[in-house]
């Protein structure tokens, strides 16, 4: 098989470069521990709301600087619709849908996951500034998914406790 | 031995018009059928880009059409879906038989082609317009459409295997005409399109007809939804290969010969096919990076697969233009650059429109980078950044390549010469621009976080977001840009289809390669290999996953929320 001399070159710079962008992407995720969502675990969507922790979603605390937020998607809404959270604190969100697939998006944030009915979508992240953010459904889900949105209230660390 | 060895005669123009008759009628129909499908598919992406300038037509629309999510399923469903399948059946069908220089082998099983791919389309049309079915392209369960959708799908993927099996057939029939000989490139580029489909195209199968087609009968109760969605991007994926696969066809083995040139290399050529093969298929999970349930070494293994191939897209970055600067240099081009003025911009609609398409389609391959980096991903993961993405690769490459092969193909299959050459200059040049501007708007918006598949004139939360605004205004003007020029190359295909008979039958076009490939190896003209070799990546790649969510994921019953 007669390669192009400058083909040649071509085709080494090419894989050369596919194969540094892969290894970059590779120590990305075991170098700099960039995680994105795995499994968390499944549920019974026909009885999520019965057992914990999804019988009562909420604001938990869980430890000195320590939060957990359960939450479930519907059509067209999120349970709670309003998050209140201290500037600084670790926020693990725990999430589920009890009907069809939904998306979870805080924007200029790395909050971007799936709802998957069955599925819980558990991600971490710390909001470092006080502020308001917007937390909207980024996955179709029938005619009200444009209006399916919440609320991230992100209090000064002092003022937030309960 | 290469019939295109001496630049065709009369004679042999008039021996391929022969050749090509038994089979033009019910190719010239799947080209028709494809190109109103553009057009009804089309009217709705004119909403779409106009809402997201938070213009709202839909309320002067009768009907279900009224319905902001009914008409981005069919947008989906018959451009994504319908439009390009039926082009493609079409194309390569024409293509295979010029390249083996015989007859489809099986004309009854062609015209059986073209009515299950009709009376499927029929169903998914009916259904989505009865808002029976407003699931998106992606018809995600558990949302639940009627049966028809479902059972409209199966009969267009069905439509599909069946136009592969007669290029099968026919392929064999010519080797047993041929002892001993190489497959012609063009054929080899067809047949190594239809064998990565077949492959990829198992996980759309099993998820119709396993899960959710028994499932909206009422056979099954419940559903699984991260397994149908994950078998779903078993196939969603290399599905834009399948789209992309017949603009390489026309690029490789066609496009070299318009601007007067020859193919730079044959054994690339076939090496680049025989890749897909290979490779197309280990990729889907990088839709679903941020889904819960998937395991994480899946998801990075799927996303170095996806880079790996983007390779065989390099090398032809290579060797099709090498093969197109080829033909400017015997058309009097000079210089390291300056040769680019020497190709037909503004004369030639046909190569104007495939040049600006591959323009087009490297953008894409670098925004198609960056989606599949899992730690990027995480800012555009279902943002308009990703329709930005897609639309430069449906829309600008592939939609394009099939607007400029139609301005010879159309032509050939009617026997009717072109309308407007200089209408069609500037048709292939306004979609181009269209397309860049609105996949530029949809670039920024995504980037600023504006999600896809949103009604955003209604949405309560964009007026938070100011950034958006004149992303929108770019993805309306970009979208209303291509609209016209859409209705520009249907109107030049009307008035070709209807217009004056040619004097002279044309010919497909057919790059000659710039050097014999005397030294060609055997496993370069072989598939069957590559697709087995492609077949056990798949299953490495994908039964672990999919095997643990069918055994262990919950069911959920069905929703229609529209």
């Amino acid at each position: 098989m007669d390669i192009d001399r400058y083909e040649r070159m071509w085709i080494v710079l090419s894989a050369a470069v596919l194969i540094s962008l892969m290894l970059a992407l590779t120590y990305s995720i075991y170098g700099l521990d960039i995680r994105l969502i795995g499994d968390a675990g499944q549920v019974d969507p026909a009885s999520v709301t019965l057992r914990p922790p999804f019988d009562k979603p909420g604001v938990y605390m869980e430890g000195p600087g320590r939060y957990r937020v359960v939450m479930v998607a519907r059509a067209w809404s999120f349970q709670p619709a309003e998050v209140r959270v201290p500037a600084g604190a670790d926020v693990t969100f725990q999430v589920t849908s009890l009907d069809v697939i939904h998306g979870f998006r805080i924007p200029y944030t790395t909050i971007n996951q799936m709802i998957v009915p069955g599925q819980v979508s558990e991600i971490s992240y710390r909001f470092d500034e006080p502020g308001e953010h917007v937390l909207f459904c980024h996955e179709y889900c029938g005619v009200g998914h444009h209006v399916m949105e919440g609320r991230i209230i992100v209090e000064p660390a002092s003022a937030a406790t309960d | 031995m290469n019939p295109q060895a001496q630049p065709p005669t009369d004679d042999a123009q008039g021996a391929l018009a022969e050749l090509y008759r038994p089979d033009s009628l019910h190719i010239r129909i799947f080209i028709y059928i494809s190109f109103v499908l553009l057009a009804v598919g089309g009217v709705f992406g004119t909403l779409q880009a106009l809402d997201k300038m938070k213009v709202d037509l839909y309320r002067f629309l009768p009907g279900t059409l009224q319905l902001y999510y009914t008409g981005l399923t069919a947008h989906g469903v018959l451009l994504a879906l319908l439009f390009t399948g039926t082009f493609i059946i079409g194309f390569l069908s024409l293509a295979l038989v010029h390249g083996l220089r015989r007859p489809l082998a099986d004309r009854g099983l062609a015209w059986a082609t073209l009515a299950v791919a009709v009376t499927g389309a029929l169903a998914l049309l009916v259904t989505i317009f009865r808002n029976d079915a407003t699931v998106l392209f992606t018809f995600y369960a558990p949302l639940q459409a009627h049966p028809g959708f479902y059972a409209g799908l199966v009969l267009v993927a069905l439509a599909t295997w069946m136009a592969a099996l007669n290029a099968w057939i026919t392929w064999r029939a010519w080797k047993r005409e041929h002892p001993g000989e190489r497959t012609p490139l063009m054929a080899f580029a067809v047949l190594a399109t239809w064998a990565m489909w077949v492959l990829a195209s198992a996980g759309l199968a099993v998820a119709l007809l396993v899960y959710l087609l028994p499932w909206s009968i009422g056979q099954a109760e419940q559903v699984n939804p991260l397994l149908t969605r994950a078998l779903f991007w078993f196939t969603g994926h290399p599905l834009v290969y399948f789209w992309l696969l017949p603009a390489y066809v026309s690029w490789y083995t066609m496009l070299p010969a318009q601007v007067g040139g020859r193919l730079f290399s044959e054994s690339l050529a076939r090496l680049v096919f025989v890749l897909f093969v290979v490779l197309a298929t280990p990729t889907g999970l990088h839709h679903m990076y941020v889904d819960p349930g998937v395991p994480h070494g899946f998801k990075l293994l799927h996303g170095v697969m996806t880079y790996a191939v983007i390779f065989p897209s390099l090398v032809t970055a290579f060797t099709v233009v090498a093969s197109v600067e080829e033909g400017a240099r015997r058309r009097g081009g000079r210089g390291y650059v300056l040769w680019l003025l020497a190709l037909p911009w503004l004369s030639n609609p046909s190569v104007a429109g495939q040049l600006l398409a591959m323009l087009i389609f490297a953008t894409g391959g670098i925004t198609g980078l960056i989606n599949s980096s899992l730690n990027m991903n995480l800012i555009v993961h279902n943002t308009l950044w990703v329709v930005g993405h897609l639309h430069t690769q449906v829309a600008g490459a592939v939609t394009l390549t099939f607007m400029a092969v139609s301005y010879w193909l159309v032509p050939l299959l009617s026997g009717r010469e072109l309308w407007g050459r200089k209408w069609a200059v500037l048709q292939v040049w306004t979609w181009f621009f269209g397309t860049a501007v609105m996949a530029r708007g949809m670039h920024w918006m995504g980037l600023a976080s504006a999600p896809r598949r949103t009604f955003l004139t209604y949405a309560r939360y964009a007026e938070l977001f100011g950034e958006w605004q004149w992303g929108g205004v770019l993805t309306a003007a970009g979208g209303v840009l291509m609209t016209v020029s859409g209705a520009l190359f249907l109107f030049i295909m009307l008035r070709t289809a209807l217009g004056r008979t040619a004097a002279q039958p044309l010919t497909v076009p057919e790059a000659r390669p710039l050097l014999e490939p005397r030294g060609l190896p055997r496993w370069l003209d072989r598939i069957s290999p590559w697709f087995a070799l492609g077949a056990v990546l798949a299953a490495a790649a994908w039964l672990p996953s999919l095997l643990r969510m069918a055994a262990h994921y919950p069911t959920v019953q069905g929703f229609q929320l529209w």
